[in-house]
């Protein structure tokens, strides 16, 4: 399908977001397409969490507008935004370690059977569709639902929350470093996991400093700096070191290293 | 595939068993039960043994259910050491003093309760202040009004009532004259509350809200209204003993119940509930209040010196608390193992 002519599923206009005196973002204007991957890249505190709250409805926009296929929308609270479609996976995935994979799964949602006062949370169903359904994602390893969330690896962790917002009819996936606190291994099994969403038609934002992870899953770059859009590509449009340098601010790899040399030196 | 299935399904009893948040309380109820037998001899083993931690049992264990379910939630409830007192004197106020019947009185004592564990509720769930610090307020807020107001109506600090045969019986009874009727009343709040928590899907909301309030009120659960009524079944938890105690004793007094505030939390933490929140069971909490009340009575039977029961209290606290942390490594790390 060809997705240049459908509205983005979310939009982006002149987003502007300050804190009392404090500018933290400055005209920021994106999208993001069904089946597309949106990499966000910054440094330390380039505003890109802030910008992910606005989408995500913690934080709500000083100026600008907020689309979903075409038409404005606003959301109050974070549950506004979910109930667009709109799921924010953390760091560490599942939040709730001590509980059971099928119980975290259906947090606030839990299938019941039996009637009226005596409806009771059906274990059974929730633990099936659980591990089916991060067992379609391709993580085989999790077969029993009455595991502790806590007990899986943070790959998986990862992998089973990405699950639960499919599962649950999300449209666009934000993740927020999803691969930061990962080895090799676990993170390329998130990448595996963040493709399948995309091959899903999700539109997925996915934030990492990592370029070599945002290289092989994502479609479209943004590259923030001190909370605006300093550069907006394709993919294959700008190599590695490009982006790498871009997202120094503007610096050089080279001008970095003189520096660090420089720094060296005078403490020789 | 289907091999895989199976595999994570059986997973070997025994490491099933370990898993469970209850199976360090078992233990710890088991050891501390074979040391009391050996030490308290026959009378212990008895009837008059197993009544006495029985009915001890009953009282904090009531208590305890809730408490847990509160820290479970990641709160506390400081204030049932003064709602119970406040309970039992609303009772002998109104149909001792007043000589209202005695129905009108043991429902105004349940809404003392109901009253305090609202006001509980409604300050933790509109404030960011802790909830330690809002039921210590509470608790001596509820302890002077109880105090002042007793003063002020009946001229003294405790209160007498003579209760009617029926409500006697309801609430008062005991059996050959040693079992406390509370006992039937804890079992039968330990299967409503095994059944709220365990089988009810608002039993996932507590373990939700315990884990991490924000994603569970972003998932759609509503926090503050299970806050709430956590707390109103602390503070009814807390009155119904109330009223246990004075139709019981024909009596009520003023400083009655402080000792309900810790010993109600240590049930609950030898419980194996998690001290952050977010972890435990009923059963867990039923075997809690056991151990508890076995070595606090157990003492008496030994012969010991009530301190060293103190001793034997505080040790078993921790070894409690480092027990269930291991216990609850051992369930996250099963799946390593099982690789
Ligand atoms: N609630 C707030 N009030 C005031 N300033 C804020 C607030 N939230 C964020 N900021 C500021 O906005 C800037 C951007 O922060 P943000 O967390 O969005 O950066 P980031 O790109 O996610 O950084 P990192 O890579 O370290 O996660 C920082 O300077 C931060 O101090
Ligand atoms: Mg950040």
């Amino acid at each position: 399908m060809e997705m240049v002519h459908t509205a983005p599923v979310l939009e982006l206009q002149s987003v502007d977001k300050s804190f009392g005196p404090i500018d933290v973002l400055h005209g920021i204007s994106l999208k993001v397409h069904a089946g597309e991957v949106l990499c966000l890249l910054g440094d330390n505190g380039a505003g890109k969490s802030t910008l992910i709250k606005t989408l995500a409805g913690v934080h709500q926009p000083t100026r600008g507008k907020i689309l979903m296929d075409g038409a404005e929308v606003s959301f109050a609270t974070p549950r506004d935004a979910a109930e667009r479609g709109i799921a924010t996976v953390h760091q560490f995935g599942g939040t709730f370690p001590l509980m059971s994979i099928g119980r975290s799964f259906f947090v606030g949602v839990e299938p019941t059977k039996g009637w009226g006062p005596f409806r009771i949370f059906d274990r059974k169903k929730a633990n099936d569709i659980a591990v089916k359904a991060v067992r379609d994602f391709g993580i085989t390893r999790i077969d029993d639902g009455d595991r502790l969330v806590g007990g899986l690896s943070g790959g998986e962790r990862q992998s089973l929350a990405i699950a639960r917002a499919v599962h649950f009819g999300a449209r666009v996936l934000i993740l927020d470093e999803p691969t930061a606190a990962l080895g090799v291994k676990q993170a390329a099994h998130v990448l595996r996991i963040i493709n399948e969403a995309k091959r899903r038609g999700l539109a997925v934002i996915f934030i990492t400093h990592q370029v070599m992870h945002a290289m092989a899953v994502g479609d479209h770059f943004a590259v923030l700096i001190r909370g605006a859009i300093a550069a907006d590509f394709r993919r294959g449009e700008k190599t590695r070191e490009e982006i790498t340098d871009l997202m120094a601010g503007g610096e050089t790899m080279a001008d970095l290293e003189a520096s660090i040399d420089a720094q060296e030196r005078r403490h020789a | 595939m289907s091999q895989d299935i199976s595999r994570g399904a059986a997973g070997g009893s025994l490491g099933r068993l370990a898993r469970r948040p209850e199976s360090g309380a078992f233990l710890g109820l088991v050891v501390v039960y074979i040391i009391f037998a050996v030490l308290g001899g026959k009378v212990f083993l008895g009837a008059p043994g197993w009544s006495s931690w029985l009915n001890m049992a009953a009282e904090v264990g009531i208590i305890a259910l809730p408490v847990g379910l509160l820290m479970i939630a990641g709160e506390l409830d400081i204030s049932v050491g003064s709602v119970l007192p406040a309970s039992s004197l609303t009772v002998a106020i109104l149909s001792g003093h007043y000589d209202l019947p005695l129905w009108i009185g043991v429902a105004g004592g349940l809404g003392v309760g109901l009253a305090v564990g609202l006001v509980n509720g409604l300050l933790v769930t509109r404030t960011t202040i802790p909830s330690l610090i809002i039921t210590i307020g509470t608790m001596f807020a509820v302890m002077g009004l109880t105090l002042g107001l007793t003063i002020l109506i009946a001229g003294s600090t405790g209160v007498f009532v003579v209760p009617d045969a029926l409500t006697k019986s309801v609430f008062g009874a005991a059996f050959g004259g040693m079992f406390q009727i509370g006992i039937l009343w804890w079992a039968g709040f330990v299967l409503i509350v095994l059944a709220l928590l365990h089988v009810s899907p608002w039993g996932n909301w507590v373990f939700a809200i315990g884990g991490d309030r924000d994603s569970a009120r972003n998932a759609g659960i509503p926090v503050a209204r299970v806050t709430i009524q956590l707390y109103m079944m602390s503070g009814f938890a807390a009155a119904f003993v109330g009223v246990t105690q004075v139709v019981t004793f024909g009596s009520a007094q003023v400083a009655a119940g402080s000792s309900f505030i810790f010993n109600s939390i240590m049930c609950v933490v030898i419980g194996g509930v998690s001290l952050t929140g977010g972890a435990g069971s009923v059963i867990g909490i039923l075997f809690g209040t056991m151990t508890f009340c076995i070595v606090n009575q157990g003492i008496f039977y030994s012969g010991l010196d009530p301190n060293v029961g103190s001793i034997i209290i505080g040790a078993l606290l921790l070894l409690a608390v480092l027990s269930n942390d291991k216990f609850r490594a051992i369930a996250l790390s099963y799946a390593a193992k099982k690789k």
